[in-house]
Formats: C-alpha cells, sequence, structure tokens
C-alpha cells in the first residue's frame, strides 16, 4: 500500500542525502519525494510517497526517526488531506490540432504556458489522477518532454503537520 | 579571550571528561595536534588510524566512557572507517575527530580531500562538518551528547583546517537543544503492566539479554529480574558478562556457536524476555522455528529494533536499565517448577566438550587463561574460531569483560581495542585472544603497546589457517581449502623485533606457566600457541537453520 509521510527536518546541509540514504540502503521504495522549505526558514518539509506493507511502514518511520535531523513525522495516509502535483508538459502541436489541444486544457484547467513554433507548453496541478489523465489525454499529441514534482500534501482543518501544535504529534 | 579552533577543541574534549585520545597527526591536524603539544590530554601515538578508532571502541567498551580518536583527512579518515563501522555495529560510543581540508578547497578534489561526512553517512549515529567557528564547541558538546545517549554509537566530526584557526570566544554550552533528538528513556507503564501479566502466567520463561544491558549498566537489574522470575538466562556474544556465568540459572550463549541448553530452552520457552538485544540472524537462525512457541517480551531503548526481524506481544522502549528497575518492582518472585529442572538437565547432559588427543587445544587454553586469571582479566577477541572459543570457554561474571566485534566481525579488531582497554582499565590483566589471521591485520600496533608499555597479553591461537572460513569449507564446501591456508611470521622473533616478549607453546602442560610469566612480565607479550590445526568450533547451527537443529558437540 502506498503512504504519504509529511516529515519535517532541520535545515541543514546533507539532510537530503540522509533520507535519501537510508530509503536506498535499507531497501524501502520511494514513489516520490520532495523537499522545500516552510513557514520556519530552519525547517524543511519533505513529503515521501513510499509504498510497502504495515510492517515496511513501521520501520520506515522508525528508521526515519533515528535521524537526528528529522524532528516529526505524519503518516497522513489514513486522514482527510489535500496533495497536488505540478506537471510540465511539452506537445507537439501544428496548427492544426492547437484547437483540440486547447479544448483539452481547457477541461482539464489547466494552462498553456509557452506557445513554440511547432509545440506548446502547458502547466496543470491537480492530485495524482488528474496529472495522469491530462498526461494521457495529450498523448496522442507526442508528448516531447515532461516534468512533474512529484506530490505536496498537508492535512485538511485543524490539524497540523509543524513543530508549534502536537495535536498531531505520534 | 579568544582561543582558537583547535585550542577550542581540546578544551571542549576537557570539558567532556576526556582523557585519553588515540590519533595520528597529518597536514590538516598540525594545528590540532599543536594545541596538543602542551595540553594534559593524554594522546596515544597509534601505527595505523585503525588502531586509533579500535582503541578509543576498546576504551570505550572497557570504561563505559565515550571513546575518541583523532585523524588527518583523506587517507586518515578513511582509515578510520572500519572502526567507525566496528563501533556502529555494536553501539560503542566514539568520537572520530577529523582534520578536512579548508572551506574553500573543499569540493574541488583538494589535496588529502575525501567526503568523509558523505562516505560515513550510513555507519555514524550521526555526523558533522564544521564550517563556522562558532559552531565548534556547540557540535561538540552535541557530538558527546548524541554519541552517549539513547543507543549509543559512533558520531563523527570533520574539521577543515581554517576553523581550526581561526578564533572565537570560547563557552561550552552547558545544555544541548536538539529537538530531532529525544530518546526514549522511561518505559510505557501499560506495557509494563501487560508484561508483569505474561511472566505471572509463563510457565517455560527464559532471559534472552544482549549488549543492550551492558551498555546500559543493567547487569544488576538483570540479575534481579533472573532470581525473581526464576528464568534460565542466555546471552547474546554482545551480552556476555551481563549475568554471571557461574550462576545456576545460566545457560550460556545462544545462536550459532551457542550451548546446546540455552538453544534448547529457547526453543521450548513459552515466554522469551529479550531485554537489551536485537534478535541477530547469528542468534535467531531460521526466525519461524525460533522460539516458535514463545510469547515475546521485548526491552530496548532503539524503537526500530522493535519488531523489526521478529513479531514481538509486549514492546518495551526504554533504558533497559530504567524498565528493568520498574518491571522488577512490580514482580512477584516465581517459585521454579519442572521446566528449571529440565533445563539444569540439559546443562549437565549438554557440556561445552572438546576432544584431547595430546595435541595443544585451543578450548583448553581458554581454560587455562580462566583459571590464571581467576576470571576476573578483560578478554578482547579477534575474529575466527578464536573469538567462538574465548566466548564458550572462559567463564564470564561481569559486565565489560568480555569486549569482542559482534556485528561487524572485524578481524584485527583484538589488538588495537585491547591497548584500549588496557589504557582506560589499567589495573586489570587484558589479554587479546588472537588467531593468527586476525592478528597481522592490526599487528603495528605492538608497537604502540611497547612504546607507551601498555602491558597487553596477545595469545595467539595458531592453527597457520583462517580457521572459521576453512571450517566452512570442511562442512559445506567438501573440504576445498580454496586461500584459508595461511602463514605468518615467526611471531616470537616478531614480538622481540617490536620490543614486546615473545613465547612459543606447543604443549598443555606449558600453558599455565608461560601465562603466568607473560601476567608478571607487566609488558606487553606475544605467546604464539601452536594448536590442532583442523579443530573446529562446535555446536554449529547451520546458517539459515534451525537452533535446536546443532551439528557436533
Ligand atoms: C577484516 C575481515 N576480513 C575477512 C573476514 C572473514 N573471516 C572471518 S573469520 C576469518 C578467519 C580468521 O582467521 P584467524 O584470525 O586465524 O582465526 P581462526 O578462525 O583461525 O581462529 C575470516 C577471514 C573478517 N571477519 N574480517
Ligand atoms: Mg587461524
Amino acid at each position: 500500500m502506498r503512504h504519504i509521510l509529511a516529515v519535517l527536518v532541520e535545515n541543514n546541509p546533507g539532510v537530503l542525502t540522509r533520507v535519501a540514504g537510508l530509503f536506498s540502503r535499507r531497501g524501502y521504495n520511494i514513489d516520490s519525494l520532495t523537499v522545500g522549505r516552510t513557514e520556519n526558514s530552519r525547517i524543511s518539509r519533505m513529503t515521501i510517497v513510499v509504498s510497502g506493507d504495515d510492517q515496511v511502514l513501521e520501520q520506515v518511520t522508525k528508521q526515519l526517526h533515528k535521524l537526528v535531523d528529522v524532528i516529526k513525522i505524519n503518516d497522513i495516509t489514513s486522514d482527510q488531506y489535500v496533495d497536488r502535483e505540478l506537471v510540465l508538459i511539452k506537445v507537439g502541436a501544428d496548427p492544426s490540432v492547437r484547437a483540440e489541444i486547447m479544448q483539452i486544457v481547457d477541461i482539464f484547467r489547466a494552462r498553456i504556458v509557452d506557445i513554440g513554433r511547432k509545440t506548446l507548453m502547458i502547466e496543470c496541478t491537480g492530485d495524482e489522477g488528474k496529472i495522469n489523465a491530462v498526461i494521457e489525454s495529450l498523448m496522442p499529441f507526442g508528448i516531447k518532454e515532461l516534468v512533474r514534482t512529484g506530490k505536496v500534501a498537508m492535512l485538511r482543518g485543524h490539524k497540523f503537520t509543524s513543530i508549534n501544535d502536537n495535536r498531531e504529534d505520534d | 579571550m579568544k582561543l582558537s579552533g583547535a585550542e577550542i577543541i581540546i578544551k571542549s574534549l576537557q570539558e567532556e571528561g576526556v582523557e585519553a585520545i588515540f590519533g595520528y597527526p597529518g597536514g590538516q591536524v598540525l594545528p590540532i595536534y599543536d594545541a596538543l603539544y602542551d595540553s594534559s590530554l593524554k594522546h596515544y601515538l597509534v601505527r595505523h588510524e585503525q588502531g586509533a578508532a579500535h582503541a578509543a571502541d576498546g576504551y570505550a567498551r572497557a570504561t563505559g566512557k565515550p571513546g575518541v580518536c583523532l585523524a588527518t583527512s583523506g587517507p586518515g579518515a578513511t582509515n578510520l572507517v572500519t572502526g567507525i563501522a566496528t563501533a556502529y555495529m555494536d553501539s560503542v560510543p566514539l568520537i572520530a575527530l577529523t582534520g578536512q581540508v579548508p572551506c574553500d578547497m573543499l569540493g574541488k578534489d583538494s589535496f588529502q580531500e575525501a567526503d568523509i561526512t558523505g562516505i560515513t553517512l550510513p555507519i555514524t549515529k550521526h555526523n558533522f562538518l564544521v564550517k563556522d567557528v562558532n559552531d565548534l564547541a556547540r557540535t561538540i558538546k552535541e557530538a558527546f551528547h548524541i554519541a552517549t545517549t539513547g543507543r549509543p554509537g559512533p558520531v563523527l566530526i570533520d574539521i577543515p583546517k581554517d576553523i581550526c584557526v581561526k578564533q572565537t570566544t570560547f563557552k561550552y554550552p552547558d545544555k544541548v537543544n536538539l529537538r530531532g533528538y529525544k530518546p526514549t528513556m522511561k518505559g510505557n507503564k501499560g506495557q509494563i503492566s501487560n508484561a508483569v501479566k505474561l511472566i505471572g502466567a509463563a510457565k517455560r520463561p527464559v532471559i534472552y539479554a544482549g549488549g543492550g544491558v551492558v551498555v546500559s549498566n543493567a547487569s544488576e537489574e538483570l540479575f534481579r529480574l533472573a532470581e525473581l522470575t526464576v528464568s534460565p538466562v542466555t546471552t547474546t556474544l554482545m551480552g556476555i558478562g551481563a549475568f554471571p556465568e557461574t550462576h545456576p540459572l545460566s545457560v550460556g550463549m545462544l545462536g550459532m556457536h551457542g550451548t546446546k541448553s540455552a538453544n534448547y530452552a529457547v526453543s521450548e520457552c513459552d515466554l522469551l524476555i529479550a531485554v537489551g538485544a536485537r534478535f541477530d540472524d547469528r542468534v535467531t537462525g531460521k526466525l519461524d522455528e525460533f522460539a516458535p512457541n514463545a510469547r515475546i517480551i521485548h526491552i530496548d531503548v532503539d524503537p526500530a529494533e522493535i519488531g523489526k526481524n521478529v513479531r514481538v506481544d509486549v514492546p518495551i522502549v526504554g533504558d533497559v536499565r530504567m524498565v528493568l528497575t520498574e518491571l522488577n518492582d512490580k514482580l512477584e518472585q516465581q517459585q521454579p517448577t519442572e521446566w528449571q529442572e529440565r533445563v539444569a538437565r540439559w546443562k549437565e547432559k549438554y557440556p561445552l566438550c572438546y576432544e584431547e588427543n595430546g595435541i595443544l587445544k585451543p578450548q583448553c587454553i581458554i581454560e587455562e587463561i580462566y583459571k590464571i586469571t581467576n576470571g576476573e582479566a578483560i578478554i578482547v577477541t579477534e575474529v575466527g574460531q578464536n573469538q567462538m572459543w574465548a566466548a564458550q570457554y572462559y567463564q564470564y561474571t561481569k559486565p565489560r569483560t568480555f569486549i569482542s566485534s559482534g556485528g561487524l566481525g572485524t578481524m584485527g579488531y583484538g589488538l588495537p581495542a585491547a591497548i584500549g582497554a588496557k589504557v582506560g582499565r589499567p589495573d586489570s590483566v587484558v589479554i587479546d585472544i588472537a588467531g593468527d589471521g586476525s592478528i597481522q591485520m592490526n599487528i603495528q600496533e605492538m608497537a604502540t603497546a611497547v612504546h607507551y608499555n601498555i602491558p597487553v597479553i596477545v595469545a595467539i591461537l595458531n592453527n597457520n589457517y583462517l580457521g572459521m572460513v576453512r571450517q566452512w569449507q570442511e562442512i559445506f564446501y567438501d573440504r576445498r581449502y580454496s586461500y584459508t591456508d595461511i602463514t605468518g611470521p615467526d611471531f616470537v622473533k616478531l614480538a622481540e623485533a617490536y620490543g614486546a616478549l615473545g613465547m612459543r607453546v606447543t604443549e598443555h602442560k606449558d600453558v599455565g606457566p608461560a601465562l603466568k610469566q607473560a601476567i608478571e612480565a607487566n609488558r606487553p607479550v606475544i605467546i604464539d600457541f601452536v594448536i590442532e590445526r583442523e579443530e573446529n568450533v562446535f555446536p554449529m547451527v547451520p546458517p539459515g537453520g534451525a537452533i535446536h537443529k546443532m551439528l557436533g558437540g
């Protein structure tokens, strides 16, 4: 089963290597990992999507906790959360098919962010299902280049993954 | 007053109560060595940085205090790696200080630059690269805190040369503030009550004690637990000394080369109380057949060890000593039943044994060492058959008297670790039980022992084989002894060349007198015991087999 972990880490050099190294050396499967600053400049936040059974997840969490730079871990999978990904797609677009592509872009509430002589660049955000769908729809036109960010996720409502609020502490 | 980074390092080590450090100089640690020159810190110059790491490790295991080693950048730092990994696998508090190229040269493949924090990432509990002299004292404070608390382990601090030269005001912090590092020390009350219930209901309890008992200085509490629950006690290799092997409830070591009584007791028990142990494959053998009828209570300070290899009924995360103290307070005295008798009968029926045939046997050498030292020595080992015989045939009664590389199994560990142990515990007789192969891996440390007159005794069980590997080749590879027939120098002459005392013993009757002479010499000694070449370590559980199915013994 896939789990989404929200992980707060010290914004120290090498912290990404520590986390990534832990996953590879212990043979855990990362589906995606994103990292960026938070409201607190000393703290970064990672969103890690990892697959494994309950026992694997328990080990992943415990081993992550052993890293001195890891401050807090929330497995948000079974809670209500919002998750988003962003994708940029450069798609082949002769004048003859541009209208059709623009229709697809509209349906997905995506955006055209660049126009080349024979290409269009499309930006789309959404959950994983939506991103997969937009990619699939554009496939027939020929995808020249594609980049996705990986997931970021946040709990809904009054629950937090932050160091100031310990209601969700584990 | 402002101090240089190098002076801050020395002062900080002194603040931590460090008395001895083991090291080797080089270009990037020149400022540190300059500060050492007229400091009161005792520095031991080893002959190879691996020796420094193992010596610091042996010092730590013998004393319970953190060991400190120091090396220059690049090759000096990489030479520490095996020593750091050894300490990591056995949860030894070790501080490794390494010099590094100046900050502005980092990342440019500068002369003697090695990314040692990257290299040691998976074999340290934590590591630091200090890039600002103002962070230095705090970093050292944090390093000692991390190395010595929770589940101890090695911490490396990489210090660029310019940081050692830069000056700042020195104030050693009195507190650490690491929001991501808060080991759980006190056991959960509910789980402790659950343990009490399981113990009350158990008919056939066994205590399985590991290195965590030694690390948390919990031998007395373990003793009390054993007596309250009347449980037979088995220890792992790392747990040796945590419970007196002379006690009627002791069944000795379990696992691959464990006693039959220990392996049978674990296989038949209905409650296994695992204390500071981690269900290593050398202990459990085939997992589904390990303690198959038992409920399991697992006490460990490292939550990640619980549930890692086996399913546990009652997990208790916490410092072993604190948890046992609380648990003991809640326990009522249990009464012996038919179970304790049964275990005693196994003990009687299946003692460790070997055949005497006139040729000098390694087992009898260990027995002689036990007799001559009254079981009071600190026994350090190399790796291989020598290590297993040392574990089996000496009866350990106190923690920190058996020092061995368990998790990593590092040949070459013994001599430098013995030197470190002797530095830390100068009043104890320290004997490195060695193999002829292993001793050649760090033999250069004889020079260190002689230079500082550190009277360690190296007892080589010389079979002219990489004996443990040969044993596997004999049993599992049809006696095809591929590259295990190893030669060595004349160890007596070698000892003499180093300025140590060298002796050779070929007969049983000379073992005792030679040992006596070695102890009385009060200087470094090598005794070359020429033993039966193809002696094997028994009993033996074939790898991946169930532990109650043992070969030999
Ligand atoms: C550094 C290192 N290299 C290789 C091994 C694999 N190994 C384990 S035991 C052993 C043989 C040790 O020979 P010796 O020191 O003579 O001890 P004996 O088994 O003969 O007592 C070897 C090669 C090891 N444990 N460590
Ligand atoms: Mg040998």
